[in-house]
């Protein structure tokens, strides 16, 4: 068994959260100035320059990306052989984003009692975790502050197996549609097809993780993403809603098996300040 | 496009001039609340109690700051989704306040109600809010202490950057540009 002190856990997360909230990842930016290059809308382009003019600055360390720093999730996939010790894995995760948000001057934008008082926490815990274990001595975490204009345009059907990939592809389209400028677009859009109601979902969040444009390697869903990145892109919506070609700059499916009389979909929408940040221990 | 330079408070004559798709340099002062001190907002409406501020021709930003470094007046400041104020911005346009800047849709309602009281919606660019921090000269909270990210703010502000979406002539940016660059039916 290999042995990972919680210390060094709270640590890493802090640092994932800041960095996550002030450094724009190399693929989402590659993205961005294609997106550029390749937008006819002045007013679209404007927007995109802004966003990149925005990252810069963000860059320099004194102000994050957005003020909106989200929810943090975070995804573990924990190796099998490793053993964690001085305390509690959860708490060493939460305790990491307590520091990372108040040394990072992150915003804190977690409530209790949400249907009713509505109360901040104070300091943006707790993150949702996800957990998995895999073969191996290491443990990689992944932090992935979501933000919530983007997140509360989500969306879950419970299909019929006869609507086929057309009715999911229509379906995805018809989705990005009604959000139109609210989840922030150029956005990338997550997709999940299979599995349960949770699953679905779950899938449809890591599907943001991919690297942006990057297909998926198996052909058939890879042409399924460019082809609903085709249509979406003809929505004319445009960066920040303002009228434009680029909607999306990029769509992610993940599938998983499913029961015979089941096809859950799910759409989660990232917005153009991708932001994620992973360490393996 | 050459922006608009307008100043606080907003008055009729400047309202009249502004239309959907205009960019705007705004300076002055501007109000900032979201979704908890907008409940507050019409709460203390609805029980006729003065509120924290004269909404007369004022603007009120939907934004929830990330916090102020030392020796900056203000985090990041980019605009929060609208949508999520609509059940509370008509009650604000019929006492007085001139502008709302924050971004995505509004509903029918909130439309309607900028056409009957004669106010503009602003987007401001969601998630340029490093670069839009840059406008902000001096922040303080006003009332609502309580809500932190969410408490009512005073900002002075010096050439904002917003678009104009929904003009008092009932004009829609966001409609607009759709149908300019939209290659689908419906």
């Amino acid at each position: 068994m290999r042995e990972i002190n919680v210390d060094t856990i709270t640590d890493e997360v802090a640092r994932l959260c800041i960095e996550a909230c002030y450094y724009l990842g190399d693929d989402v930016l590659a993205a961005l100035k294609k997106a550029r290059a390749n937008e006819p809308s002045p007013v679209g382009q404007a927007v995109l320059d802004q966003i990149l003019q925005n990252a810069e600055i963000a860059s320099r360390g004194e102000l994050p990306l957005c003020q909106d720093t989200g929810l943090t999730v975070v995804f573990l996939e924990l190796g099998q052989e490793v053993h964690i010790v001085g305390g509690s894995l959860y708490e060493a995760i939460q305790a990491g984003v307590r520091k990372g948000y108040k040394e990072g001057y992150l915003r804190k934008s977690v409530v209790e009692k949400p249907f009713s008082a509505r109360i901040n926490t104070g300091d943006n815990t707790p993150a949702v975790i996800h957990t998995e274990i895999v073969p191996g001595d290491r443990l990689k975490i992944t932090v992935a502050p979501k933000g919530g204009g983007s997140e509360n345009m989500s969306y879950l059907r419970m299909f019929s197996p006869a609507a086929g990939r057309q009715g999911i592809i229509d379906w995805v389209v018809e989705c990005v549609d009604k959000s139109g400028a609210n989840p922030c677009p150029p956005i990338i859009v997550g997709v999940g097809i299979g599995g349960t109601i949770e699953r679905t979902t779950l899938i449809a969040k890591k599907a943001l993780l991919r690297p942006v444009g990057q297909p998926h390697p198996d052909p058939e869903v890879a042409e399924m993403e460019a082809e609903i990145l085709e249509r979406v892109n003809k929505l004319g919506i445009g960066p920040q809603g303002l009228g434009g070609r680029t909607t999306a700059l990029a769509v992610h499916v993940e599938t998983f098996p499913c029961h015979i009389a089941s096809m859950p979909a799910a759409v989660n929408i990232q917005c153009h300040s991708a932001r994620h940040k992973e360490v393996v221990i | 496009m050459a922006a608009i330079k307008i100043t606080t408070p907003l008055t009729d004559e400047v309202i009249e001039q502004l239309h959907a798709g205009d960019n705007v340099l705004i300076t002055g002062t501007i109000y900032v609340g979201r979704d908890a001190a907008h409940k507050r907002l019409v709460a203390a409406l609805d029980a006729g109690e003065e509120l924290p501020f004269d909404p007369r021709g004022q603007i009120i930003y939907y934004m929830g700051p990330s916090p102020a470094r030392p020796g900056r007046p203000i985090g990041s400041a980019g605009p929060t989704t609208s949508y999520r104020m609509d059940p509370y911005a008509p009650r604000l346009l019929e006492v007085g306040l001139k502008g709302m800047i924050g971004k995505g849709n509004r509903s029918q309602p909130v439309r309607e109600a900028m056409q009957k009281y004669k106010a503009v919606y602003f987007a401001a660019i969601g998630g340029a809010a490093a670069l839009i921090a840059n406008s902000i000269k001096e922040a303080e909270v006003i009332a609502y202490p309580d809500l932190g990210a969410e408490a009512l703010r005073r900002l002075r502000v010096e050439d904002f950057p917003a678009v104009v979406v929904n003009d008092i002539y009932g004009n829609d940016a966001y409609e607009m540009g759709k149908a300019q660059y939209r290659e689908v039916d419906g």
